[in-house]
């Protein structure tokens, strides 16, 4: 009984990753068109930069935000120097974030070694919440608090301001767009910004359950395709759905079928893409 | 002209393990060929058909992976090679079935979705795979008797399947099916409208494609005689996609000149820096921003440019 609890707990903070990490993709991918194979890199980024800022004695959330405006601004200069330039060949798109990636992960084995490192978890987190009898990790619960808080918070960007309402209809019909006057320009590099800062966020706060290791990108990068692809690009709640989803599917997979869980988490991407191509909340493409 | 160019290129390539010193170099020779029929495979889909893949190191690794079994069960050579590519084909059908859904990027993000599937099989399902120690084969075999124990030896027989995967290419390409794969990449909807079977030609393509990264994977288990987890990652497939956009992609010199210069970089890179991956990176960046289309069709420009047209 208690073990599919703790299961199920790990599988809601898992997700509750995934949605930052997925978001940021979905968002780009939605509205750039760029599947962005440095994302993963982004998470990984986010999470080194956050040991080296707890080494140099920032406190846990302090490095949790500067990591994340680093990442940002990272995001921001690949953007702004190199995709820029290649604007309409989503190709060439494709091929310059995966070089990207591998370069990253190339600086980031040379800079902090190939030892995993550990995010100690902060210190108000530690320990366990009782509720309803049972114990649960704090920090765990503290993530899924602030994956919720963040999905309120992008949802009402999107959806209630006028930057959000920029962005949907850049996402919708980027020419009419930009005829009606929105420089769609300066909106690609906001939402790079926006996606590389929500998945280096991710990363650092993921650090204290994940730990930070080389290949974590490689790791995270196709969980973040499975759930653009379940959920549909550019949709929120495709992001939502589709990270606890898959986050369920993980921790329950590995737990059930250790060998095969990486195969059991791709399986109902297979089922979706057969039965519903464009995601599960996706709009089917014209 | 052009065919006595070719036997020309043909003597050169025969004797290169009489004129290069030392094994080293003939194993070079070797693995060059050996990627370039991944290359040529890989060109069939992301240069003429117009689908980009980022999974082929997947089907490649199927078929090292299903000869290494079949060879340790005890069998025969003739049953590895036809036992692998029947594996790899069953697979690459799937894959097609699957990756076709989506075109673009759509087909990109759904290859680079199922050759991390196949990546986590070899690496976590270790009762079959056995994870990351790889699979081990005892020797080279001996098809049809003759013995590939030396370098040289192994590079004729690999030179042999590369000339046949050429001329297999050239066929290809100057074929009505070769000429309906290019229309599908270039006007979908016009071929469509036309009365072609896009879908159908697409997924012959991919199981063409599959065929030769098969026949690649099946020879560098004969070459290594080990297979890990590493030949399927993703570095892996996007090495090959590399050089068949280094060389220049939809042309049949373009991704054998480019396996050359990835594994001749690979292997300088690696004989006096570590860093591979940052060497690849960044090579992939600069194509891709300074040299979109490939060397070989920039330097067919700019030849033509030195003759003065």
């Amino acid at each position: 009984m208690s073990l599919w609890v703790v299961l199920a707990v790990n599988s809601i903070t898992f997700g509750g990753l995934l949605f930052l990490l997925s978001a940021g993709f979905s968002l780009i991918f939605g509205l750039m068109k760029i599947p962005n194979l440095t994302h993963g890199s982004f998470f990984m980024l986010g999470a080194y930069f956050a040991t080296s800022l707890i080494a140099r004695g920032f406190n846990f959330w302090a490095a949790a935000l500067v990591g994340g405006l680093l990442v940002a601004a990272f995001g921001g200069v690949i953007e702004r120097f190199i995709l820029r330039r290649l604007a309409g060949a989503e190709l060439a798109q494709v091929l310059v974030t995966l070089g990207l990636s591998f370069m990253v992960a190339d600086v980031c084995l040379m800079v902090w070694t190939g030892d995993p490192i550990r995010i100690d978890t902060p210190a108000g987190l530690r320990g366990a919440t009782s509720m309803l009898g049972l114990g649960f990790p704090t920090y765990r619960l503290a993530i899924s608090l602030i994956a919720v808080v963040f999905a309120a918070a992008l949802w009402a960007l999107l959806d209630r301001t006028r930057l959000g309402a920029m962005i949907r209809a850049g996402v919708d019909d980027p020419a009419m767009a930009r005829v009606v006057g929105i420089r769609v320009s300066r909106l690609f590099t906001i939402v790079f910004c926006l996606g590389a800062w929500l998945a280096g966020f991710a990363g650092v706060i993921g650090g204290p359950i994940l730990s930070v290791y080389p290949g974590l990108d490689q790791e995270m990068l196709p969980l973040a395709l499975v759930v653009v692809i379940l959920g549909g690009s550019g949709s929120l709640l495709g992001s939502l759905v589709g990270s606890f989803v898959v986050g369920f599917l993980y921790n329950f997979g590995q737990a059930m079928f250790p060998e095969l869980a990486y195969v059991v988490l791709f399986l109902p991407m297979l089922i979706v893409l057969v039965v519903r191509p464009q995601g599960l909340f996706g709009r089917p493409a014209l | 002209m052009k065919r006595l160019a070719w036997m020309a290129a043909l003597v050169i390539l025969a004797a290169v393990p009489f004129w290069v010193s030392g094994t080293f170099y003939v194993n070079i020779a070797s693995q060059i060929l050996l990627y370039a029929i991944l290359a040529l495979g890989v060109n069939v889909l992301a240069g003429y058909a117009g689908l980009v893949t980022l999974g082929h190191a997947g089907l490649f690794g199927i078929a090292a992976y299903a000869a290494a079994k079949i060879m340790n069960a005890g069998y025969g050579h003739v049953t590895v090679a036809t036992g692998a590519l029947a594996v790899t084909l069953v697979a690459a059908a799937v894959f097609a079935v699957l990756a076709l859904r989506g075109t673009g990027l759509g087909f990109v993000m759904i290859t680079v979705a199922l050759g991390q599937i196949v990546w986590g099989v070899a690496y976590r399902w270790i009762s079959l795979t056995n994870g990351d120690n790889g699979i081990s084969i005892t020797g080279r075999p001996s098809p049809l008797g003759l013995s590939l124990t030396t370098p040289a030896r192994f590079y004729w027989a690999t030179l042999i399947v590369f000339v046949i995967a050429v001329i297999s290419m050239a066929i290809f390409v100057a074929s009505p099916f070769g000429a309906s794969v290019r229309g599908t990449r270039d006007q979908p909807r016009r071929m469509n409208a036309l009365g072609y079977h896009v879908w159908m030609i697409r997924f012959l393509a991919f199981l063409f494609s599959a065929f030769w990264s098969g026949v690649a994977g099946l020879l560098y288990l004969y070459y290594n005689q080990f297979v890990s987890p590493q030949a399927v990652a993703l570095t892996a497939s996007a090495e090959a996609l590399l050089m068949v956009i280094a060389g220049g992609s939809a042309t049949l010199l373009g991704p054998i000149a480019g396996a050359g210069l990835v594994v001749v970089i690979k292997n300088v890179a690696s004989g006096y820096i570590e860093r591979w991956n940052f060497v690849l990176g960044a090579i992939f960046v600069a194509i891709v921003v300074f040299m979109p289309e490939g060397l070989v069709p920039g330097a067919v420009r700019l030849a033509r440019r030195v003759r003065g047209r």
